[in-house]
């Protein structure tokens, strides 16, 4: 009812219509911001923009280990395909990694770590989709949300990250930690989602 | 009787007018850097982008029709409802037929417009708003006074107080980063126990049906995380026509909105979780809904449905940072505001008349926008509007006699020569009363009535 409603309503407009707008041709390049691509190394491009939104890039599970150590983030979830790599090595320092994430403990988990599809170098932003990420939750609910990717999956610009978006059902973008200026527009990190977020190499 | 926008902007809390100038001029800052610093010039990618909205706009049918389909084709349910009425049920339905009795919502300006909240509430539906800003508004019973910012027009101590009266927290604390860390603590445990999440969309592609979402907070993603359900509501202008625009339409959105490049969060999605994932919903229903844009579209002011709603008009404009948004009395504040409100809640015309009229036309609001939508012709068309339909312009000085006068040459020499009089008059007192108001405000500077035309005959002889 509401369907044929609406769609007579809009035809109604658009056929009376004297000219209609053309769809404007264009290069996506256009929207690619030089100041942020201006390093030409994907990677450390990448964690330049990256650090400039309060990401943290980390190039090995040592960096990991001593940030996650020296926070007290002593706790955590970590990925079953990516426990040999990260996990174990987490749990020989002495860390408690666990490889199921369990809903009724969503608040005692300080760090989770999960496969990221990729990232963008241009904007700072790790990709992660449903096909490669083991669990949303544990990337959102502890404080602390490690993506894991390989340097040949940065992607250089927010076009090139589009055209790739493939047949996932989910893909989302993390630009940095979670954040809000809700209040008197002060910036305070950590509002539903992670406090630090960190992109590391695998 | 002055303009109610008038009035309210006077009767406006000092306290209350500085959190909404603070907070709009900053944004108008922030903006400003973001766009300059990455583009140089961004007028031609405002002008592409609003030509882009334009064509689609042009070609709605099709653009709409497309996006049925391809969301469909993912295993999408899509709906459709021509008025407020219709979605608000076609919302309460799909949430009994999955038995919901609790749920968390993101930040959607479309349920706002339909006044979701309260109407679930009523039908035994516990609600919760997601948005920090938004949480707070729920908890205040107030209404978002921007559409980026709702609560723009508060200040910590308030929310400390409300905090501290809804027993969010056993004590009165101010501090931004304490009030934020006490609602992470509330609201993750709603999101783990609800049964459903409802949000907006920034954006649908037609190509794909991806609708894309954008927060800061993540409010929407966790919201979406822990349950088996998920319904957007979609109004129909949010259509794109390929995700290849999405470069254009995501650069613009988050420079204007916030002087980000990109929010924190953007989530694309056009189907329930795939079968590998753990988390995420297995049901996913998109309602898209009319509630007069397609009376927007018929009209003469159809380019105000390129917006997507950045909020960069209403930060840059003075009317704005002076009347704050509650003086527009409805979902949509500032220039945005003051022309879809009118169009968009069409019987309420007569009585949002005044919006378009608050305004200088000084076309700040023009110059920033993302789709280049031209807002000062846009509010003079509507003036022009309420002339022919006879809306009374309360408060206002007739302008008949001005017309008069100026358009008669000899008429025009007597009045100028006689105004001299007005000096030695005391037209205060003149017993008329919108003069009155109108020289309440206002000292006239002594008349010089008829000198320039008289210097000017001495000097062609």
């Amino acid at each position: 009812m509401s369907r044929s409603q609406i769609f007579s309503k809009i035809r109604e407009t658009t056929s009376s219509l004297q000219s209609k707008g053309a769809y404007p041709e264009y290069d996506t390049s256009i929207m690619h911001s030089a100041a942020k691509l201006a390093e030409p190394d994907l990677w450390q491009c990448f964690s330049d923009n990256f650090k400039a939104v309060s990401g943290r890039p980390m190039e090995s599970v040592a960096q990991l280990i001593e940030f996650l150590d020296g926070n007290n983030q002593r706790y955590g979830y970590c990925d079953p395909a990516l426990y040999e790599a990260v996990g174990s090595k987490l749990a020989a320092a002495g860390l408690t990694v666990e490889t199921e994430y369990h809903r009724d403990r969503y608040d005692d988990y300080r760090f989770g770590i999960t496969r990221a599809t990729g990232a963008i170098a241009e904007s700072g932003s790790l990709i992660i989709d449903d096909f490669l990420t083991s669990s949303r939750l544990a990337a959102l609910s502890p404080w602390v949300h490690v993506g894991v990717l390989k340097r040949e999956e940065v992607l250089r610009t927010i076009p090139d990250a589009i055209a790739a978006f493939g047949e996932a059902p989910n893909i989302i973008w993390c630009t940095g930690p979670s954040k809000t200026a809700d209040v008197e527009g002060i910036l305070i990190e950590g509002v539903h989602g992670p406090g630090e977020q960190i992109a590391m190499l695998l | 009787m002055p303009q109610q926008i008038d009035t309210y902007a006077r009767n406006i809390s000092d306290e209350k007018q500085h959190s909404v100038i603070d907070g709009s001029s900053a944004g108008t800052d922030k903006r400003y850097k973001a766009l300059h610093h990455d583009y140089g010039d961004p007028n031609p990618l405002r002008k592409l982008a609003g030509a882009i909205k334009d064509h689609t706009l042009h070609h709605l049918d099709e653009y709409l029709e497309k996006s049925e389909k391809a969301l469909t084709d993912r295993g999408v349910h899509v709906h459709y409802a021509s008025t407020d009425e219709d979605a608000r049920q076609a919302i309460l339905s799909i949430l009994r037929e999955h038995g919901v009795t609790q749920l968390t919502k993101s930040k959607s300006m479309a349920a706002e417009e339909i006044h979701l909240n309260p109407f679930l509430i009523e039908n035994g539906i516990d609600c919760l708003e997601s948005d920090l800003g938004e949480f707070i508004i729920q908890l205040d019973g107030d209404e978002p006074s921007h559409i980026v910012k709702p609560i723009i027009h508060k200040n910590r101590r308030g929310i400390a107080e409300t905090f501290l009266r809804e027993g969010i927290a056993a004590d009165y604390n101010d501090d931004p980063e304490t009030i934020t860390r006490r609602a992470r603590v509330h609201l993750r445990g709603k999101y783990m126990t609800a049964e459903a999440g409802i949000t907006g969309a920034n954006f649908v592609c037609s190509d794909t049906g991806r609708l894309v979402l954008v927060t800061n907070e993540g409010n929407s993603r966790f919201g979406m995380a822990p349950n088996k359900l998920h319904i957007a509501l979609v109004g129909i202008e949010k259509i794109i026509p390929k995700e290849r625009d999405l470069s254009v339409f995501l650069n613009l959105l988050g420079r204007s909105a916030t002087g980000q490049q990109l929010t924190v969060y953007t989530e694309f999605i056009n189907g329930p979780k795939s079968a590998n994932q753990a988390d995420g919903p297995e049901h996913m229903h998109v309602v898209f809904i009319d509630n007069g844009r397609t009376d927007v579209l018929a009209s003469n002011c159809r380019e105000i449905l390129r917006c997507i709603r950045c909020s960069a008009c209403q930060n840059v404009c003075p009317v704005y940072r002076q009347a704050s948004g509650h003086a527009y009395r409805s979902t949509y504040g500032g220039p945005i505001g003051a022309v879809l409100s009118p169009i968009l809640f069409g019987s309420r015309f007569p009585e949002l008349a005044d919006l378009p009229k608050a305004s200088s036309l000084c076309g700040a609001c023009n110059e920033v926008c993302p789709v280049d939508i031209p807002i000062s012709d846009l509010l003079l068309r509507l003036r022009d509007k309420a002339k022919r339909e006879e809306i009374p312009s309360e408060g206002a000085i007739p302008m008949s006699p001005f017309a008069t006068l100026a358009t008669s040459p000899s008429l025009w020499r007597t009045a100028m020569t006689m105004s001299k009089a007005m000096n030695h008059l005391p037209i205060q007192v003149a017993p008329i009363k919108p003069l009155q108001d109108w020289l309440g405000q206002r000292t006239l500077p002594e008349s010089h009535g008829g000198d320039f035309r008289k210097w000017l005959k001495e000097r062609r002889r």
